[in-house]
């Protein structure tokens, strides 16, 4: 009773949330929707007995995904109100993306639903969840976790590439240079005679850094 | 399922309290909007601009790094539990997997990419 409960709150929440995040105006509200969506998400993970899944939820997606949404959208410099008002060119694109959504949830839905009726995994309504999804992921799907792995070095690469430069001009310790510099590179004893003192042209040539 | 309880009770105390706090203000104070009172605050001075303004691109490959080492910790999870059943297969296979990524934290180190400057 109080799960079927949950589930309505959850996924009628999830639903409007997920309203909100294509309907609001100010982008950072569409983030906290998309939050908020994440977070019903995982309540409903949770109510099916995917306890990991839930909770994983909420930290990667949460925890990470969102946070950097938040933070790209707070730092980007769009104007938004100006963005407003010319958003119409993009709705055919908008519909064709979501009509092969559509037609892919519809696939999915009617091939899980009259299809594999019988190759239902065991019900994940266990103890340590986590335990059995470990058991599984690293033996028999091993080669999609080496996939997974490709994917994030590619992602990993791929951002370094694109934004990372190499800025002239700032002082940076190098560590090997300090270590391999020598008393003889930065310090020289002189005898100057009396009253004329160290030329200046001296140091010129030697090397020395001041 | 039911050790979740205590989690919800939670959630609804905190919303109570978030509801409460962002409501009774509204009830026992009168509201007397102004221009300086609904005006950006910024230390007491004038705000010299707005906030949309074009920020460095290192905070976003910053934000990126952390997202991709927090996946490799999700995976971790429940390869520390399996740990004991799924064998020698599955250490290499995590062993493997975790070579891949540190290939990818050598050449981020290498370029340069953690520091600041």
């Amino acid at each position: 009773m109080l799960a079927d409960l949950l589930f309505l709150l959850f996924s009628s929440v999830l639903l409007i949330a997920a309203l909100g995040v294509i309907t609001a105006k100010n982008p950072m509200h569409c983030v906290l929707f998309m939050i908020l969506s994440f977070f019903n998400a995982a309540g409903l993970f949770i109510l099916l007995g995917a306890e990991f899944l839930g909770l994983l939820l909420v930290m990667v997606y949460v925890g990470a995904i969102a946070v950097m949404f938040l933070f790209i959208v707070m730092t980007i410099d769009i104007d938004f109100a100006v963005l407003k008002g010319k958003n119409t060119n993009i709705v055919p694109m908008g519909i064709l993306v979501s009509a092969v959504l559509l037609l892919e949830l519809i696939a999915g839905a009617w091939g899980g639903m009259f299809h594999t009726p019988q190759q239902q995994t065991k019900p994940v309504m266990q103890e340590e969840n986590a335990q059995i999804l470990g058991e599984v992921l690293f033996t028999d799907y091993v080669v999609p976790f080496q996939g997974a792995a490709i994917i994030l070095l590619i992602a990993m690469v791929g951002a370094i590439v694109l934004t990372h430069r190499r800025r002239s001009g700032v002082k940076r310790q190098d560590i090997t240079k300090q270590i391999q510099r020598k008393k003889s590179d930065c310090m020289i004893v002189t005898e100057p005679p009396a009253k004329s003192g160290v030329a200046a042209a001296y140091f010129v040539g030697k090397g020395v850094e001041k | 399922m039911i050790e979740y309880l205590p989690i919800l009770f939670f959630l609804g105390v905190a919303l109570g309290v978030s509801v409460v706090m962002l409501v009774l203000p509204h009830i026992m104070n009168p509201v007397r909007k102004g221009g300086q009172k609904l005006s950006p605050y910024e230390c007491g001075f004038e705000e010299f601009d707005t906030a949309r303004r074009k920020f460095d691109v290192r905070f976003y490959l910053v934000a990126i790094l952390f997202v991709i080492f927090d996946l490799e910790v999700a995976f971790l999870f429940p390869w520390a539990l399996a740990f004991e059943t799924i064998g020698w297969f599955g250490f290499f296979s995590m062993m493997v997997f975790l070579t891949v990524l540190t290939v990818g934290f050598i050449y981020e180190w290498k370029q340069g990419a953690l520091e600041w400057e």
